[in-house]
């Protein structure tokens, strides 16, 4: 009894108990709602919970990776994405009109997914290494390693997954102490730059951003996802209408429900205080996170800790503002509930590094 | 030294550091109460209203039909019903080409010629979105079919309904009429009548005859149901229901045996025939002939039937008894003479000497009598039992148009009976007004003459006929002439009678009334004018045979029947009533181009009096009788 609880104990020396606690009570929500969302639908709901397993034995070898191992790895897994992601572009397979994904013979793989790692783990390291004498030229480079898989997943085109790189990589340089000035310039720069990107969208692209301003202009096409989704969420009321009593998610008004649009399951069947419970849950996540990043030794475990965190964060607000109507529809899963197995390893990767930044020997930088 | 530098520049970049990510947090705080300010709009602030939009999004009303009231005779047979049958059914419209779809059909199902035909004419007459029968009456076996391979007929459906058949088919078509499917012009009269509502799951409505006149009892108040939808509109379940109060059974005053033996009297000649109970206005019997099968009218009629119908030169769908006009001939003279007595003009010893024609003074015009030569000394009462013209002739001149007008007018003819159900018309009792009006001349003296034979203007309905002669059967009392006798609640058993309604009660002399009823028995024994038609009969038999002339002869011509062709012979009229001392049947025929009455049309008559009074089904030989000449004397 001692011992197999010596071993437990043994083998989880790198798991963040507080962590884990807040993301598998997450994932429970998740189960259920899905468990909802798809009807009963045992299949669904024992597939995504195999992805969560699968996911944690991830994180769990993510956690026992020492840092310096990471390190080391940075550029080596940045560059091999990079290139993956030129191959997508030449030789990218098509799927509903998008080019995002790799046949490498044994299986297909989605090379942006790996960025969203990547990227943060690259800057991270780069800062890093000029950690003592960082210039202006730094950040240049930083944004450059940042806009390289940019520009290319945006092309392929996945606004969701392009998104969520920038800020993570806007995190990091962010917290590397990029100058507001500088910020400012670029957001100056940014607003300026918007016709041109606007020029740029695809066509269904602009559609989903014009229908944020009125959803009700394509009520059946491009706005139906946004109506259906405030209707389910309004009408849930204070406490919603109880677990698989949605109306608007059990008559199939609403579309995407076990993926990207899963929140609005949740918030019409558990209503306000519901939706206030998932925040605060989030937010403990999250704020661990964060205590992890305070307490990072060196530049590039803050930096790629706070840069996971904040990403993590970035996924949940963009995903419950698209589904709330106040941010345009783009394919941004919410973390740990949405049904899907490469968005749940990818985010459980980087709480596997979180752990390990945090339970690892301190490296002391002298 | 430059280590310190290096510890305080490090520490001074931590401290930057944790500056930013205190701003993160902020930040992060701030979105998420964000996120909260729009829960709170959402789902506080506004929730009632996205709770309305949810409810309505899944909830939707559909009707609930009633099912439409029976129609029975007056003995509980049945003449109109329901059944429910599986029909296949799309909407044209909605499909990229339904020709196709139908061949397609074809491969699976049988679809005739005629499915196709009546398809085409439902299309022509139906609303753009409405779900239309390509067939109906489907079998099990069609059904099943048609399920393993519904998957390749995309917005085609099986659907039961409700349909109405009429098992007597040809018997009595023109007054249990039929339904059909809503047209324009019905749905535009439902919303005028503020209907539309309760029809708006209902796809037939009463066409004609009591299906039409009695629509509302029948069709009864649709029901609701709340039913909850998916999104492409599929019922789930039903959250509430408000049933459907069916509609209420029709019994008719008919008898369906009377009116089958009636009908059957017929042959294949064409006419009317109304039998009315002259104590309450009961129609026993209401004849048209031609008829038509009315199930042919209910899942919408097909051009080659509704083209052998509709042109047809016997003209089947023509009500006769209740919109034919015919001009009375001799069945008028039994309200002359109660005219002329009543208004003492004539009087029971009055006679005439029939020299075979009347002339009015200082006019060299004759006006003959059917009998050349004429009858002798003729009296009121052998005026009827023979039917002598030369005296009506001279009655009318004596009695002039006003007094012909006001006076047999009280019997109703030239007026509507007002009969509960539709299309009927009034005749024409002529008088100075109506020709004034009508051809802008006066009425001449000449005119009149020929009104005391039931020719001229005159123009009377069977109906009317029937009506007439049912208030001298039952001396004086008008009863609206009816066929509902009562509605009955389906459901409770709860029956509302239709009271008779007496329309007026005419104050007739009794000796004058008997004087006159005590004729009509002798037409119908020898030496009357329906001897034939009356020998034997187990009852006292009263009668009024009638010709009325189809062609105008002129003056001098002698009028050949045999060279003229069928349809220019006269057409042949009775009325009757029995047992002449306390009727219990009044009755008219009508047998057009049949020639004589006494020989065409008093067959017909004594055929249902024998039925109607005695339970007596008609012998072969007697049928025989109605085609052969009968010895004795013509009208």
């Amino acid at each position: 009894m001692t011992r197999s609880l010596r071993l437990w104990h043994y083998l989880t020396r790198y798991i963040d108990n507080f962590l884990l606690f807040g993301i598998l009570l997450i994932m429970a929500v998740g189960l259920a709602t899905l468990y909802s969302a798809t009807g009963g639908n045992l299949t669904r709901v024992t597939n995504q919970a195999v992805n969560m397993v699968a996911a944690l034995v991830i994180m769990w070898l993510v956690a026992n990776i020492p840092l310096q191992h990471m390190m080391r790895l940075a550029l080596p897994i940045y560059l091999v994405g990079l290139i993956l992601l030129i191959c997508v572009a030449l030789f990218g397979e098509i799927n509903n009109g998008a080019r995002r994904w790799l046949n490498i013979g044994i299986t297909r793989i989605q090379p942006s997914e790996l960025m969203k790692i990547a990227v943060p783990l690259m800057m991270a390291w780069y800062f890093d290494k000029h950690e003592a004498t960082l210039r202006v030229r730094d950040y240049i480079v930083a944004t450059i390693i940042l806009l390289l898989p940019a520009v290319l997943i945006v092309r392929q085109p996945d606004l969701g997954t392009t998104l969520l790189i920038i800020s993570s990589g806007f995190y990091a340089l962010f917290l590397a102490g990029l100058s507001w000035r500088i910020m400012i310039g670029l957001a100056i720069a940014g607003v300026g730059s918007l016709p041109l990107l606007w020029s740029m969208m695809h066509g269904y692209q602009k559609k989903r951003v014009m229908t944020l301003f009125d959803p009700t202009q394509d009520a059946l096409g491009a706005g139906y996802h946004t109506i259906q989704s405030t209707i389910a969420i309004g009408s849930g009321g204070i406490t919603g209408k109880g677990w698989q009593n949605g109306t608007q998610t059990h008559l199939d008004f609403l579309p995407e429900k076990s993926t990207d649009f899963i929140f609005a399951v949740f918030s019409e069947e558990f209503g306000i205080v519901g939706n206030s419970l998932l925040l605060l849950l989030y937010l403990v996540v999250i704020g661990r996170g964060l205590v992890i990043t305070v307490n990072a030794s060196t530049q590039f475990t803050r930096l790629i800790a706070g840069s996971i965190t904040l990403t993590f964060f970035t996924y949940i607000f963009v995903n419950i503002g698209m589904v709330v109507g106040i941010l345009p529809v783009v394919g941004v899963p919410l973390p740990l509930i949405s049904y899907g197995g490469t968005s749940m390893v990818t985010m459980l990767l980087g709480f596997g590094i979180l752990m390990s930044i945090h339970l690892h020997p301190k490296l002391v930088k002298t | 030294m430059n280590r310190t530098i290096e510890i305080r520049n490090h520490i001074r970049e931590l401290q930057h550091f944790q500056n930013r990510l205190t701003i993160s947090a902020g930040f992060v705080l701030f979105l998420f109460l964000l996120l909260f300010a729009r829960f709170f709009y959402l789902q506080v602030l506004e929730s009632k209203r996205y709770h309305t939009l949810a409810e309505a999004n899944r909830i939707s009303i559909s009707p609930v039909v009633p099912n439409r009231g029976l129609i029975l005779d007056r003995n509980g047979d049945v003449l109109a019903q329901n059944y429910s049958a599986y029909t296949l059914e799309f909407v044209p419209n909605k499909l990229p080409d339904f020709e196709a779809t139908i061949n397609e059909l074809a491969t699976v199902i049988e679809i005739a010629e005629i499915d196709r035909r009546r398809f085409k004419k439902l299309m022509e007459e139906s609303n753009k979105f409405e779900s239309l029968p390509i067939k109906t009456r489907l079998s099990d076996e069609e059904v099943a079919r048609f399920a393993a391979n519904s998957y390749r007929f995309p917005g085609v459906e099986i659907k039961a309904r409700l349909f109405r058949q009429y098992p007597k088919g040809k018997s009595a078509s023109h007054v249990i009429g039929y339904i059909s499917r809503i047209n324009n012009k019905d749905v535009a009269q439902l919303e005028a009548s503020k209907d539309s509502a309760n029809y708006k799951g209902t796809n037939h409505i009463g066409k004609i005859g009591v299906e039409q006149s009695y629509e509302k009892e029948l069709h009864g108040i649709a029901g609701f149901e709340e039913v909850e939808t998916d999104s492409a509109g599929r019922k789930i379940r039903v959250l509430s229901r408000k049933p459907p109060v069916s509609g209420n059974d029709l019994i008719l005053t008919l008898d369906s045996k009377l009116q089958e033996i009636a009908e059957k009297a017929f042959g294949d000649r064409r006419g009317a025939l109304v039998a009315i109970d002259p104590n309450n206005g009961d129609v026993l019997a209401f004849v048209s002939k031609p008829g038509f099968d009315s199930n042919l009218f209910v899942n919408g009629i097909d051009f080659e039937n509704w083209d052998r119908l509709n042109n047809s030169i016997d003209r089947p769908l023509n009500n006769r008894a209740l919109r034919g006009v015919y001009p009375p001939g001799s069945t008028f003279k039994p309200f002359m003479a109660l005219a002329g007595l009543e208004l003492n003009l004539r009087t029971p010893k009055y006679t005439i000497s029939d020299p075979g024609y009347f002339r009015l003074p200082g006019s060299r015009r004759q006006y003959r009598d059917w009998k050349a030569g004429g009858h002798g000394r003729v009296n009121i009462h052998k005026s009827l039992v023979v039917s002598c013209d030369t005296y009506y002739y001279e009655l009318a001149d004596d009695l002039g148009i006003d007094n012909i007008f006001k006076f047999i007018g009280q019997f109703g003819l030239g007026k509507k009976t007002g009969i509960d159900i539709q299309g009927e018309v009034s005749g024409l009792l002529p008088s100075r007004e109506w020709k004034m009006r009508r051809h802008k001349q006066k009425w001449w003296p000449g005119d009149t003459i020929s009104i005391g034979i039931g020719q001229g203007y005159n123009l009377a309905t069977p109906l009317q006929l029937a009506f007439a002669t049912s208030i001298i059967a039952n001396k004086g009392t008008a009863f609206r002439p009816h066929l509902v006798k009562r509605i009955q609640n389906s459901k409770t058993g709860e029956i509302f009678e239709r009271a008779p309604k007496v329309l007026y009660e005419l104050n007739l002399n009794p000796d004058n009334l008997q004087l006159v009823r005590n004729a009509l028995v002798d037409v119908t024994r020898p030496g009357g004018t329906a001897a034939a038609a009356g020998a034997g009969a187990e009852y006292t038999f009263a009668g009024k045979t009638g010709t009325s002339q189809v062609v105008g002869m002129k003056q001098g011509e002698k009028y050949d029947e045999k060279a003229v062709k069928e349809r220019h012979h006269d057409h042949a009229l009775f009325i009757a009533y029995a047992p002449a001392e306390n009727p219990s049947i009044a009755l008219s025929v009508l047998v057009e181009n049949g020639g004589h009455g006494g020989s065409a049309a008093a067959p017909i008559a004594r055929q249902v009096m024998d039925y109607a009074l005695l339970g007596k089904l008609p012998v072969h030989k007697e049928e025989k009788s109605i085609d052969g000449n009968i010895e004795g004397v013509h009208d």
